[in-house]
């Protein structure tokens, strides 16, 4: 569920800075002006290649969030149940009296920070820059391996990290070598190690996005600031950092959107376990609505992993709108 | 307009029309016969699969015209059950015949996914085969059967007679109580380092496994206080019983008597018992089923010849040894027909297939089953089978079904839960068993729970 709910606001999302960057601008004026001539038949016309488009959208996109909306407010069961009926509100203040939902919604936010606003967003930003710098084949050999990692479906990744991660997994046996204590990483520190993937997994499509950011700032800009005899770090605060700022807010946008609903991941490590020291909302949601078949109560879960995702992108678009 | 508007157009039509063409004609040929049943993630084990093979064959042999397609859903068992159930829901998707465990049959009868089998059973001769506690476990509360069982099977102790040897404990290790259980264990633990004294399932990732070979052989050897009262048709809430069978758990982790927590929480953990701890000599003891010999049977996921003089067998004693001195639980599959199957009888005949008296000995001695028709009981083939089939058969006199009501599947989870928390030490046994209750007050409602402590 969490994937359809995901979706529309990823989809969205994309929108926004490529209408508004400098590229879909253009594009906009040009085709205006040589819109103007055409009579209004002609411009309705225009519409109708993406009509079926906007149908299907809406019949399999809108249509099953407005089913979950729907369902969110019933008591329905996935078995045991002749019937489901109206309960209003009762499964959201039901969440919000659990336990396990308010922890889960920690774990969740513990986990977005760590490994996409810090981890995938601040080291895809440093390997953008250093690859700038790196000669061809390094940036060649290292975009190969971060993107390798990101082009990987999601469950493989989750049972390779798996085998990493696990007691008799690669990095214990490296830690043996440097004779260090091996740790049982997915029993004692799961919500670290789910983290981890999810920057390993991750981070590539900050580094693309990042790339294509540090490749647009103009050459002189940078130039100018060294023979005013900025340092490094300087450049990097005062130039470079706000001539960027709109990728970094689209980036942490799609970024948070993306880990917020990361399941096959998280379920293929550790199920959420042990106990539920890794159940970020999308597991709990899953374990509530299929395993305990509690299937409105799910849905209800979901709707509020949807407005925590809302929450965010309200808070990026401010960031982006702020510059312009 | 562009020459591409008519091509995006055709495509989404076309898009379009297929898209409401797969939703619409999966239910539709009359004379094929749809059956689904779990395939286990081993891919090792296609038991089930080889067998319905067999069937498929015989039936399309005596019904011409008519098609027998398996629906094998891969998954854990948890899994299974969720993905059955969203099949069962819409006439689309739904399978005609299904294999049902006995524990999910009353909610997924109250959830109207099963259809009552009466009529069909009324002129069905081979009904009186059937063990009479069998029949009651497919009985919905509306006194309808639903499910024609094939098997049940009953649960107790395995154990390595090497490392008992090893560890001076005797060959005919015969428990009387639970402290005879852990005494052995703590034994092992000390004269057999590196190997796992004792496994008990637990917690949330072996699924029904932890409740049923778990936690509920130890619950229902307390004596005290059931699951589910039947006499006020009330759930049993804050009960000492729940606690000392909690407390069982905690202390098998809390001392090391189990194997490591990160192990015995591990999905595939009663995979692991069977074809990798249990064989290699890593485990001296298993609270585990009667099916645990067909792994390890010529053709079984991990052959083990040695397994027949090697491996012990012990009913599990209650808890202070107060009569009948043994506990079981009992289960069960079920063959049933979809509510929402348009195809009714050719699956009935299908199930008449199945339980052909060969048929269903086949399937029974295949899959280590223990019989549940007096015609496979008596069979030779049966009862040579597999050391300790008679071993098995004679605990059913001990043996306990679960309340098999509507919510239980929701009361079992619960059980998982608070078994998790003691086991890995994130609450104690008092906090575990609170939430507990809380836990069923929500699942049954106020008035379905009565609370056992402070009646007495």
């Amino acid at each position: 569920m969490s994937g359809t709910a995901g979706t529309p606001a990823a989809g969205d999302a994309t929108k926004v800075p490529a209408a508004r960057g400098r590229g879909g601008a253009r594009g906009r004026n040009g085709a205006r002006r040589r819109d103007e001539g055409r009579p209004r038949a002609r411009r309705a016309l225009r519409w109708l290649p993406i009509a079926p488009a906007s149908v299907l959208l809406l019949l399999f996109l809108a249509g099953p969030v407005a089913y979950c909306v729907a369902i969110a407010f019933t008591d329905t069961q996935l078995t045991g149940q002749a019937s489901a009926s109206f309960v209003g509100f009762a499964n959201f203040r039901r969440a919000f009296a659990d336990e396990g939902f308010r922890h889960a919604v920690v774990l969740t936010l513990v986990f977005t920070v760590l490994s996409s606003i810090v981890g995938q967003n601040s080291l895809g930003l440093a390997l953008a820059g250093l690859m700038r710098r790196a000669s061809r084949p390094v940036r060649t050999l290292t975009g190969a391996v971060v993107i390798a990692a990101w082009v990987l479906p999601e469950i493989v990744a989750g049972f390779l990290l798996y085998t990493f991660f696990n007691r008799r997994g690669t990095l214990n046996a490296v830690l043996e070598q440097l004779h260090l204590p091996p740790q049982n990483w997915l029993f004692t520190l799961p919500i670290l190690a789910v983290s981890f993937a999810n920057v390993w997994r991750g981070t590539a499509f900050s580094m693309l996005v990042y790339s294509a950011a540090l490749a647009e700032i103009p050459q002189e800009i940078t130039e100018a600031a060294e023979v005013d005899g900025a340092s490094g770090p300087r450049r990097l605060w005062h130039v470079t950092l706000p001539m960027i700022r709109r990728s970094i807010a689209t980036n942490l946008m799609l970024n948070t959107l993306q880990t917020l609903s990361v399941f096959g991941l998280i379920w293929a490590m550790t199920r959420g376990g042990p106990g539920n020291r890794s159940q970020t909302l999308p597991v709990f949601m899953y374990d509530q609505a299929f395993l305990k078949s509690l299937i409105g109560y799910g849905t209800a879960v979901a709707l509020l992993l949807l407005l925590v995702g809302a929450l965010f992108s309200v808070v990026y678009l401010r960031l982006m709108r702020e510059e312009i | 307009m562009r020459p591409t508007a008519p091509v995006l157009l055709s495509v989404a039509a076309l898009a379009a029309a297929s898209l409401t063409a797969c939703g619409g004609g999966s239910g539709g040929d009359p004379d094929t016969v749809k059956i689904a049943y779990q395939r286990t993630t081993d891919n090792k084990t296609r038991i089930m699969d080889d067998y319905l093979a067999g069937i498929k064959r015989q039936f399309e042999r005596a019904h011409d015209g008519k098609k027998l397609q398996l629906v094998p859903v891969q998954a854990s068992q948890a899994d299974y059950y969720a993905k059955l159930q969203q099949m069962m829901r819409s006439p689309k998707t739904a399978p005609d015949i299904v294999r049902e465990d006995t524990f999910l049959i009353n909610s997924d009868i109250k959830a109207g996914y099963l259809r009552p089998l009466d009529d069909k059973l009324a002129g069905w001769k081979d009904w009186s085969r059937f063990a009479p506690a069998a029949k009651a476990a497919v009985k919905g509360e509306d006194g309808k059967t639903y499910g024609v069982p094939d098997g049940t099977e009953t649960r107790g102790l395995w154990f390595n007679k090497e490392v008992f040897a090893r560890a001076g404990l005797p060959a005919d290790w015969h428990p009387r109580t639970w402290k005879d259980v852990l005494d052995a264990a703590r034994r092992v633990k000390e004269k057999v380092p590196g190997v796992t004294p004792l496994n008990v399932y637990t917690g949330k990732a072996p699924g029904e496994a932890a409740t049923m070979q778990g936690f509920e052989m130890l619950l229902y050897g307390t004596g005290k206080d059931p699951l589910y009262d039947p006499a006020v048709r009330k759930w049993v809430s804050g009960s000492r019983g729940f606690r000392d069978a909690l407390e069982f758990v905690r202390t098998v982790f809390a001392d090391k008597l189990g194997p490591d927590p990160a192990d015995a929480l591990d999905p595939n953990v009663d995979n692991r018992v069977a074809t990798e701890w249990l064989p290699s000599g890593k485990l001296a003891i298993a609270l585990d089923g009667s099916w645990l010999g067909k792994y390890w049977q010529p053709g079984g996921s991990r052959p083990w010849p040695e397994w027949t003089s090697v491996m012990g067998r012990a009913p599990f004693p209650t808890q202070n040894g107060a009569a009948p001195g043994a506990v079981s639980l009992s289960g069960g599959w079920t063959w049933s027909v979809s509510a929402k199957s348009g195809k009714a009888d050719l699956a009935w005949q299908v199930i008449e297939t199945l339980q052909t008296t060969d048929n269903a000995t086949e399937w029974t001695v295949r899959d280590a089953q223990i019989a549940v028709r007096d015609d496979v009981a008596a069979s030779r083939k049966y009862l040579t089978s597999m050391p300790g089939v008679d071993f098995f058969t004679a605990l059913v006199k001990f043996t306990h079904y679960r309340p098999a009501l509507p919510v239980y599947p929701q009361v079992s989870s619960a059980i998982r839960d608070a078994m998790e928390a003691v086991t890995t030490g994130d609450a104690s046994v008092q906090r575990a068993a609170g939430r507990y209750d809380e836990e069923l007050k929500s699942i049954a409602g106020a008035a379905g729970v009565t609370a056992r402590e402070r009646a007495r």
